[in-house]
């Protein structure tokens, strides 16, 4: 508690300072690139080949209107990249938090047998399973569908494991013991009683799984092959895998500003609820 | 014993088996399934030669033999493994260092929520994007360059993109930004889990802060270490937004940093199946033995 104490060789306030120098160099070496693609989106192609400035220029507008009206569909990348990940975000957490009162609340043979067995299977990454996945996909004519995207977010085992954890502190089985008495239905007391008492958990995981999503692009990749369906992430592959030299430059730093300013945005107001949820997750897991 | 209590107990338990069957079947249809048969595949020959398409022909382990004697999924194996490492000790220590400040009350470093908004923010940046964007940054022509010839640290620009150590350092550091703030969360919540009367204990011995760090924080961290080291090598396993779209899926140059699961996606896309199940099922046994690793690691931190 006492200010001018020196824990070990070094003076507190010169550790303090080597701590404050080397937080400001990580946080420049993590904004840098994006201070960059601001900058960069905001100048024209000719601006850009006369070499980098700090300042930024007029040509925000210009850009954007160029690459929504250019030859990558962008907006209705952007539309599907939405669409996808707020339905996943929501498959993910309403049947994660399903699943997870199903271990919870109920008594069960086989109850730890399964649970163990959702641990178990909570590292197969979905690389392994690409093969199968993709020729399954084309069998049952999925190909072109959002659905292999969106539906297999039921089964989560990462999203269930957090919110199992979170129910066993915050969810008191008094208060459905109660609504049992007063006749409510099974179905009832999950809905109306286990979701509202969920919300801060569900908040977090809708967050983490829409943001997944939004940045996926091995899966999507294989099952979307029409312009109309594509995300952002298979666009901007195409963008890269396009003779880029030939591009306006202002128009790719405006393509790739497009894809990442939005998820930023979103960050910088719900930042606390994120950051917070990263340490809960970490405590219980 | 109630009979009428119990019957009633059991027949609203029969609910969990209810509330069990959206899971249940998405995981059998959507993952089961499809392991299940990337499995059988690779004991497959199937691949198209041009045109023609050529099997299935049931070969038995001739797709790992040959895996293994090509010569790539070594040489790919050891790429990936550079990159990660190349990533994850700066992250590691970087962490440790930011972990152990963020919770030494001593410090009371000031603007802890900016500084870990700031670091954890490029966690959740659009990997394929992050990725363009080093591209067009380092491109010869690009800003990072136009930079380094204007402070005169090269004459001309540097092709960060046609050196091999370059492009395994630019993935590496994107990999290194991505998680170390995830990692520095990760860890500062183990060690504020850590009983701060040991601290107190060994400040009055007169311990410094350098001997507390060595000798009671990462000793009782070693669990959560463990999990943080294996986890990430499972992701590093899984390299692949980053490099793929950074190199444009070519590894270049001449792949020097084509990755594990780039070998896989093209061998996906060149319907080459059963190279593909083979790739596949060796995967998924690394990871099976990592994750045994992860689950004895924590167990440990139970019995104690």
């Amino acid at each position: 508690m006492d200010t001018n104490k020196s824990t070990g060789g070094m003076h507190i306030g010169l550790r303090r300072a080597i701590s404050y120098i080397v937080l400001i160099l990580l946080s420049f070496l993590c904004l840098f690139w994006f201070y960059v693609l601001f900058i960069n989106a905001t100048r024209s192609n000719g601006e850009l080949g006369r070499g980098f400035t700090a300042i930024p220029s007029t040509h925000l507008m210009q850009n954007l209107h160029n690459v929504l009206h250019g030859t990558l569909p962008m907006m209705t990348g952007m539309r599907n990249s939405l669409v996808i990940s707020a339905l996943t975000a929501a498959f993910c957490t309403y049947f994660s938090v399903m699943t997870a009162y199903a271990i919870q609340a109920y008594n069960f043979t086989g109850k730890n047998a399964i649970f163990t067995f959702i641990l178990m299977i909570m590292m197969i990454p979905t690389q392994v399973t690409a093969l199968g996945f993709v020729q399954l996909m084309n069998k049952m004519g999925l190909n072109n569908s959002f659905i292999p995207l969106i539906v297999p977010a039921i089964a989560s085992p990462v999203t269930f494991f957090y919110m199992k954890q979170y129910m066993e502190s915050n969810l008191p089985m008094s208060l459905l013991e109660a609504a049992r008495i007063d006749g409510a239905g099974e179905f009832y007391i999950f809905n109306g009683i286990v979701l509202p008492l969920m919300v801060p958990a569900i908040a977090v995981q809708a967050i983490f799984s829409f943001v997944s999503s939004w940045n996926n692009y091995f899966t999507p990749s294989l099952i979307l092959h029409k312009d109309k369906l594509k995300t952002l992430p298979i666009l901007i592959a195409q963008l890269r895998a396009a003779d880029w030299l030939k591009f306006d430059m202002g128009q790719v730093y405006a393509a790739i500003a497009f894809s990442i300013f939005p998820v930023i945005i979103v960050y910088l107001i719900l930042s606390k609820y994120i950051v917070g949820g990263v340490s809960a997750g970490a405590v219980k897991g | 014993m109630n009979n009428k209590k119990s019957s009633a107990v059991t027949s609203f338990n029969k609910w969990g088996y209810i509330f069990l069957i959206p899971f249940a079947v998405v995981f059998i249809i959507f993952q089961l399934v499809p392991l299940v048969s990337t499995i059988y595949n690779s004991l497959f020959e199937n691949y198209m030669s041009g045109l023609k398409h050529v099997g299935p022909n049931f070969v038995g382990l001739a797709n790992f033999a040959k895996l293994f004697t090509g010569g790539d999924f070594l040489k790919y194996f050891k790429n990936t493994m550079i990159m990660w490492v190349l990533g994850f000790v700066p992250q590691i220590l970087v962490s440790l260092l930011l972990g152990a400040w963020f919770t030494d009350p001593s410090l009371r470093l000031k603007g802890q929520r900016f500084f870990k908004t700031v670091i954890y923010l490029p966690n959740l940046i659009m990997a394929s994007a992050f990725a363009m964007l080093f591209f067009t940054l380092f491109a010869d022509s690009g800003p990072v360059n136009s930079i380094l010839v204007g402070l005169g640290i090269f004459k001309t620009p540097f092709k960060f993109m046609s050196n091999v150590w370059s492009v395994r350092g630019l993935v590496a550091l994107m990999n290194f930004l991505m998680w170390f703030g995830n990692t520095t969360i990760l860890l500062m919540a183990g060690m504020m889990g850590i009983d701060s009367s040991l601290f107190e204990a060994a400040e009055v011995d007169g311990a410094t802060s350098t001997q507390i760090f060595f000798t009671i924080t990462l000793p009782l961290l070693r669990p959560i270490l463990i999990y943080v080291m294996i986890t990430s090598l499972i992701g590093g396993l899984q390299m692949f937004d980053v490099p793929q779209i950074l190199t444009n899926g070519t590894g270049d140059p001449v792949r020097t940093s084509m990755t594990l699961i780039m070998y896989l996606n093209k061998h996906l896309y060149s319907k080459n199946y059963g190279m593909a199940g083979a790739l596949s099922v060796i995967l998924l046994i690394i990871t099976g033995i990592l994750s045994m690793i992860i689950f004895k690691a924590t167990a440990q931190k139970e019995v104690k």
